[in-house]
């Protein structure tokens, strides 16, 4: 019998191709991630988009100015007012039209609150694609408290569309202040919930720490804005670069870490809710009084030409650039949404790491499907 | 065990009768029968009341209040899912191997059955007496993962295929700290026979006697059992957030339902073994010291206030050894439910890293000290 040998050099394991998603349980919505595999090993990553795209840019050329509001709270569902406010920044500069303070310190609340809303829903849902199903619950707990003030206030929960050309759509509720101040309160405590049962967590640590390492030159070219950008040292806060509606007056902080991981994108999260309370706080006790919005005629036109505005979305810098040809309705919307740059990060930092991983990137880079689609 | 009436008196008692008016052959057929339907059925209660408790404890961990709709507070929320899933199609994927495909969740559902024939559910109350006992569990239990890799190779699925052969690393690892940490306490009481066992712990369980071992070795075992359950957080193989569902990703109906209820059977069988090598089995717990006050607590432990009874009311003192040991059964079984209910998943090299870097090494030291103990007469 011939005696053959093989160098391990030649025995070669087939690579073989999985579809993560469109319908998969860690993609939150319907990305596609077309995922080549060596054994347990990411050896390339594929997203597909598309599965959600619904024209919004193309279909706020047929709207009025007003009310392209009313998509905008459809991109980014997780943070509808601060697309809002976006839109509304982008007109009032064009128009030049002028803001109560009363309508800038309520839009700065409602921005913050719903940064604390994604956030929180993001602490959920990455700790459930790390194998933690407990704290997708208590996430929503604490979120649905924010709802309920939304609901209150605006009408909405979801897609709030409150905050319009000119200010707000109309004044909050006379018990608005004394019931966030409770709720703040509650946001704390739930805030030491957290730590208990994930951040501390040794098995979560040990899962988040050095894995999916994103490094400042690869954020800068990538275009990856916000925490995930934060997590390692590159500072765009919009809030403080470009501050817009009165952040410039106020005292807080912007959170950078260096850790450049999964653990660091983490601990900025986490670390921004404390920001956002703090900014809350300050605009609590001092709300000015007056118009909550100024009056402005039935049909908007913008003057000739073209502006952009950026705004600090719970997941990184949203532009708007608007091209206008003096008529009522947009020439061109076009929007620079987080998630789509931030969306390009996931496979320089999965490639080599086990497939577990690649969900955990995934997680703390807190992608929004149709945020990426419009 | 001090009460009037011992279980062996019950099954003596049937055996005397069937004999009497039958062929011995036949008296040994029915009694086979008779013994093995008695624990399934007992094992599936059981498995009723884990899936209820999971949904509860569940519930309650994740601010819910878990099934509360069906039947008073939810009780009767399992039989109509049964009934769901018996009235549903068991789809089998074009391209499968079919036989593989349908033999693999009986296969593993006979394999979980089979692991409970030795174990002692009360004094004399034992399936199979056989003095190779716990070693039958191990060799039984372990082999649990050819169903789970059969079922992940059969499905033409890449998400089971990689599930299963998750698993069967898992299991393959586990096993080794699993089995070591029995044999501590194998070595410990002298016998592999599982009455055996939860006799020498007449005078203190395992765990409570004292011998650090014994105590890291209950702590490895419900480690490496939870990880051979597929638990989370070892739950690797059905990891949900990465392979969707696993190994059984492709089946529905009631041949999902099989490795549904092979999880819950699967569970009650190692926390069974748990309470038997380390908690005492159904033994009540007593009291280690020599004062009047222990003494009163063991005689009431021990139900010796029931000697005056008539004898009509002493039957209920068989209930209380069972009383121990189901207790215990849930009391682990709770702990695992805890676990998975409040810790993220491993990841697979993590998993591994685990068992052949921590858990195996330290329980060969641990039975090498053990076993120091026993030479050197130092155990008790």
């Amino acid at each position: 019998m011939e005696n053959q040998t093989v160098t391990p050099s030649e025995l070669k394991t087939e690579e073989f191709v999985v579809n993560i998603g469109p319908q998969h349980p860690a993609t939150h919505g319907v990305l596609r991630v077309e995922v080549t595999l060596d054994g347990e090993t990411v050896k390339d990553v594929l997203p597909h988009l598309g599965y959600i795209h619904r024209g919004i840019e193309k279909m706020t050329e047929s709207l009025g100015y007003k009310q392209s509001i009313f998509l905008t709270s459809r991109m980014d569902y997780l943070s509808a007012h601060i697309n809002n406010h976006l839109c509304a920044l982008a007109i009032e500069k064009a128009a030049q039209i002028e803001v109560p303070a009363r309508a800038k310190a309520i839009r700065i609340i409602m921005d913050e609150l719903q940064r604390l809303t994604s956030h929180e829903l993001w602490w959920g849902s990455c700790a459930m694609d790390i194998g933690a199903v407990t704290p997708f619950f208590l996430g929503f707990r604490d979120r649905e408290r924010i709802l309920e003030l939304f609901e209150q206030n605006t009408g909405n929960r979801l897609t709030m569309s409150y905050i319009i050309p000119g200010g707000v759509m109309n004044d909050v509720r006379p018990d608005f202040v004394p019931k966030l101040k409770a709720l703040l309160k509650s946001i704390k405590d739930y805030r030491k919930e957290y730590d208990q049962l994930i951040t501390g967590n040794y098995i979560f640590q040990h899962r988040t720490q050095g894995i999916g390492v994103l490094s400042k030159e690869q954020a800068i070219s990538l275009g990856c804005t916000g925490p995930t950008a934060r997590a390692s040292g590159l500072s765009c806060d919009i809030r403080k670069l470009y501050p817009y509606d009165g952040y410039e007056k106020l005292d807080f902080k912007e959170v950078i870490d260096y850790g450049c991981d999964n653990w660091a994108r983490y601990v900025v999260r986490m670390e921004e809710m404390s920001q956002s309370i703090h900014i809350i706080e300050q605009l609590l006790d001092n709300l000015p009084t007056g118009d909550y919005r100024t009056k402005l005629k039935g049909v908007l036109k913008l003057p000739a030409g073209e502006y952009y505005q950026r705004v600090e979305s719970a997941r990184g810098e949203l532009g708007v650039y608007i091209v206008s040809d003096g008529g009522a309705k947009p020439y061109r919307m076009k929007f620079r949404t987080p998630c789509y740059s931030n969306l390009g990060a996931v496979k320089p930092i999965s490639v080599g790491m086990k497939i577990a991983d690649l969900m955990a990137n995934m997680a703390t880079i807190d992608l929004v499907i149709p945020d990426m689609d419009r | 065990m001090i009460s009037m009436i011992q279980f062996s008196d019950v099954t003596t008692w049937i055996h005397q009768l069937l004999s009497s008016c039958m062929a011995p052959w036949l008296v040994f057929l029915i009694e086979l029968v008779v013994a093995a339907v008695a624990a399934v059925v007992a094992l599936l209660v059981c498995v009723i009341i884990m899936v209820y408790m999971e949904r509860k404890v569940a519930g309650h961990m994740q601010l819910r209040h878990g099934p509360n709709r069906v039947g008073w507070h939810g009780l009767c929320q399992l039989f109509a899912d049964i009934i769901k899933l018996l009235l549903k199609e068991s789809f089998t994927p074009t391209r499968a191997d079919k036989l593989l495909f349908t033999v693999a969740p009986v296969l593993s559902l006979c394999v979980s059955l089979l692991a409970l024939a030795p174990i002692s559910w009360g004094p004399g109350l034992v399936l199979w007496n056989t003095n190779i006992g716990v070693l039958f569990v191990t060799a039984i239990s372990s082999m649990g993962v050819i169903g789970i890799l059969m079922a992940g190779w059969s499905s033409n699925n890449k998400y089971a295929l990689l599930g299963a052969m998750r698993s069967g690393a898992q299991i393959v690892s586990y096993e080794l700290s699993a089995g070591l940490s029995i044999v501590t306490i194998v070595a410990l009481a002298g016998t592999l026979n599982t009455g055996g066992i939860i006799e020498s712990q007449a005078n203190g369980w395992w765990v409570l006697k004292g011998h650090l071992p014994a105590i890291f070795a209950f702590i490895i075992y419900i480690i490496a059992s939870t990880a051979e359950c597929n638990r989370a957080p070892f739950d690797l193989a059905e990891a949900e957030s990465e392979l969707t569902a696993g190994y059984h990703t492709e089946y529905s109906g009631m041949q999902f339902g099989i490795f549904y209820l092979n999880e819950y059977i699967n569970m009650g069988v190692v926390a069974m073994i748990a309470s038997t090598l380390f908690l005492g089995g159904w033994q009540p717990f007593y009291l280690p010291f020599d004062f009047p006050l222990a003494h009163a607590f063991n005689d009431i432990m021990a139900l010796k206030f029931m000697e005056t009874w008539p004898a009509w009311i002493s039957w209920v003192s068989l209930a209380w050894p069972l009383v121990w040991f189901f207790g215990k059964l849930f009391l682990i079984i709770f702990f695992m439910m805890w676990f998975r209910w409040t810790f993220p998943r491993l990841r697979i090299d993590q998993l591994l890293k685990l068992e052949w870097k921590y858990l195996l090494p330290l329980s060969i030291v641990n039975l090498v000290i053990v076993a120091l103990f026993i030479v050197l007469g130092l155990h008790f």
